[in-house]
C-alpha cells in the first residue's frame, strides 16, 4: 500500500469504527436499527453540507450523535403527532435524549449479540453485523455473498424488522449465558471471512477488524481472542494467496510471500487466548495456522504438532473438515497407512461427496478412481487443474 | 451422466432490478458459467426471457390453441437451465450449489434419461 492508500485505509477504518458505536447508541434503547441508520444518514448528510465550510467540529463524533438524536426526536414527535402514541412510548423517547453524550461508552457489543441474536436468521447474521456495526450498504454486501443487492436490502430489512418487531434486545449476556450465546456472534464474525461461493470476494479485512474489535471489548473471553488470531494469522498469508492464479496448497506457499508483521501479531493474539488456560475450536484453529506459519522461521512444515492440534479439534468439533484434516496431518507424520485408517475411520455419511475428503484419499492413496472422484467434485476451475496434475506427479 | 438444472427464482425485470444489480447478476452467471467451461462439464447454458414473453402452444383438447402466457401461472418461474455432463449426482449437486439462483431461488437437478444424438436416441439411462 501507498502511504496515500494507507491513509485512506485508516480514514475507511475510523469512519466504519465511528459509525457502528453511533448506530449501537442510537438504537440501543428503541430496537429500531432502520430508523437509526436513516437518522445516521441525515446527520452525515448534514456533517457533509456544513463542515465544510463552518470548518469540522471539534467533537464530529458527538455532533453527529446530537443531530442524529434530533432527528430521531422529530420522528417520534411527528409518529406520535399522527397516532397519539400512549405515554409509555413518548417517555422510552425522552430515555433516549437524556442520556450524557460523554459518558456512553461502546455498545458496538451489544449491537454485535443483538445481530447474533438466537432468534435472528443465521443466514442473515453476518450480512447485518457488516452493514450495522460496519455500515457497509446492500450493494457491497450482495457484492461479497454473491446475492443480488435487492435479495440482500430484502433479507436486512426483514431482519431488522424481525429485531424490532420480536423484542430482540441489545444487551451483553451475563457470564453464566455468555458459553451459549458467545459462539453465535464468533461464527457470524467467521462468516465474513469464511465466503466461498465463485465470483464472491470474502471480506477477511472487515472479519479480522471485527474479531478484534469484539475480543478487546469482551476483554477475557479467550475463543474471541482465539478468533482474532486465526483471522490475522490467515490473513498473513493473503499475498500468497493473490501472488498467483494458480492454486498453491498451504505447505508449498513461498513463506516469503506472508506478511511478516501480521504473523507476529497473530501469535500475540494467540498468546493472550491461551494465556487463559481455556481451549477451544478457534484458538485450536488458529494454532494449525500457526504452525503452518512458522514454516517461515524453520524452513519445514512440523506435520506431528498439527496432527495433535487436529486430533484435539476432533476431540472439540468432530466436523468432517476436521476429521478430514486430520487424517491428512497423520498421513504425513505417520505414513498413509495410519492416515488411510482415519480418513476410514469417518463415519458420517456424508463423507462420500465431500471434496476434501476424496482429495485426502487420492493423496493418501494415489487411486486414480479417487481421484477422479475428487476432480468431480471440484467447483474452482484452479484447485481441478491442480488435481489434475497430481497423477502427472506421483508417476 | 448428463444432468440439466433447472433455476427456478422470482422473476424481476430490469427495471426492478436497476442497472447495478442486474449488473451484479450477469457477472455471477459470467463467473459460474466461466468456471463449468473451465472445468469441461458444461453442454449448454440458457438463460430465457421472462414468461410474459412465452407463447403457449396446445392441441391436446383437439382444436389449436395459441395463447399467449405460460402454461401455469407461478410464483417462481424457470429463468434459466444449465444442462452438465458430470460422473454423478454428487458432482452436479456441488456444481447446483454454486449456480447463482440457488442463493435466491431453487436449483432443480434432474438427470437426462436420453437425448438425441448423431441421428438416434440415445440408450436410456437408468438412475
Amino acid at each position: 500500500m501507498t502511504p496515500t492508500d494507507e491513509a485512506r485505509a485508516a480514514a475507511t477504518r475510523a469512519a466504519r469504527a465511528s459509525y457502528g458505536r453511533l448506530v449501537a447508541i442510537l438504537a440501543a434503547p428503541t430496537r429500531d436499527l432502520a430508523g437509526a441508520e436513516d437518522a445516521l444518514a441525515d446527520a452525515f448528510e448534514r456533517a457533509l453540507r456544513t463542515w465544510p465550510e463552518a470548518g469540522v467540529p471539534d467533537n464530529p463524533e458527538g455532533w453527529l450523535l446530537t443531530v442524529a438524536r434530533n432527528r430521531v426526536r422529530d420522528v417520534l414527535r411527528s409518529a406520535a403527532h399522527r397516532t397519539a402514541a400512549p405515554l409509555e412510548e413518548a417517555l422510552t423517547a425522552a430515555d433516549v435524549l437524556d442520556v450524557d453524550v460523554d459518558a456512553i461508552g461502546d455498545k458496538r457489543l451489544e449491537l454485535l449479540f443483538a445481530c447474533a441474536h438466537p432468534r435472528v436468521d443465521p443466514l442473515v447474521r453476518t450480512p447485518l453485523m457488516l452493514q450495522v456495526v460496519l455500515g457497509f450498504d446492500a450493494r457491497e454486501i450482495g457484492r461479497a455473498f454473491a446475492v443480488p443487492s435487492t435479495t440482500m436490502a430484502q433479507r436486512l430489512v426483514r431482519a431488522k424488522r424481525r429485531i424490532a418487531g420480536a423484542g430482540i434486545p441489545f444487551t451483553v449476556p451475563t457470564r453464566a449465558d455468555m458459553p451459549e450465546r458467545l459462539p453465535a456472534v464468533l461464527e457470524a464474525i467467521y462468516g465474513a471471512y469464511a465466503i466461498d461461493f465463485l465470483g464472491a470476494t470474502p471480506l477477511v479485512d472487515e472479519a479480522r477488524y471485527l474479531a478484534v474489535t469484539t475480543a478487546a471489548l469482551l476483554g477475557d473471553e479467550p475463543e474471541a481472542w482465539g478468533l482474532a488470531a486465526l483471522l490475522t494469522l490467515s490473513s498473513a498469508r493473503a499475498g500468497a494467496r493473490s501472488a498467483t492464479d494458480d492454486y498453491v496448497p498451504l505447505d508449498e506457499q513461498d513463506p516469503s510471500t506472508w506478511d511478516a508483521a501480521l504473523v507476529a501479531e497473530g501469535e500475540a493474539l494467540l498468546r493472550r487466548a491461551a494465556a487463559s488456560g481455556r481451549p477451544g475450536r478457534f484458538q485450536l484453529e488458529a494454532a494449525i495456522q500457526s504452525v503452518h506459519c512458522d514454516r517461515a522461521r524453520t524452513g519445514v512444515t512440523d506435520w506431528a504438532a498439527l496432527r495433535t492440534v487436529y486430533a484435539g479439534l476432533v476431540d472439540l468439533v468432530p466436523t468432517l473438515g476436521a476429521r478430514t484434516a486430520l487424517a491428512v496431518a497423520t498421513g504425513r507424520a505417520d505414513g498413509a497407512a495410519a492416515g488411510l485408517a482415519v480418513l476410514d475411520g469417518i463415519d458420517d455419511p456424508a463423507v462420500g461427496r465431500f471434496q476434501p475428503a476424496w482429495a485426502a484419499r487420492a493423496e493418501l492413496s494415489r487411486d486414480p478412481v479417487a481421484l477422479a472422484k475428487a476432480i468431480s467434485l471440484t467447483t474452482d476451475p484452479r484447485v481441478r487443474r491442480w488435481l489434475e496434475s497430481r497423477a502427472a506427479r506421483w508417476a | 451422466m448428463r444432468y440439466t438444472l433447472l433455476m427456478h427464482y422470482p422473476e424481476m425485470t430490469a427495471e426492478e432490478l436497476g442497472p447495478e444489480a442486474l449488473a451484479e447478476g450477469m457477472a455471477a452467471f459470467d463467473a459460474y458459467a466461466k468456471a463449468l467451461d473451465a472445468s469441461g462439464v458444461l453442454v449448454s447454458a440458457e438463460v430465457m426471457q421472462p414468461v410474459a414473453h412465452t407463447t403457449t402452444v396446445s392441441l391436446a383438447g383437439g382444436t389449436l390453441v395459441v395463447q399467449d402466457g405460460p402454461f401455469a401461472d407461478t410464483k417462481e418461474q424457470i429463468g434459466g437451465t444449465v444442462v452438465i455432463d458430470v460422473p454423478d449426482l454428487d458432482a452436479a449437486v456441488a456444481w447446483a450449489q454454486q449456480a447463482p439462483p440457488a442463493r435466491y431461488g431453487t436449483v432443480e437437478v434432474r438427470p437426462t434419461a436420453t437425448r438425441f444424438a448423431d441421428g438416434a436416441w440415445t440408450a436410456f439411462e437408468h438412475a
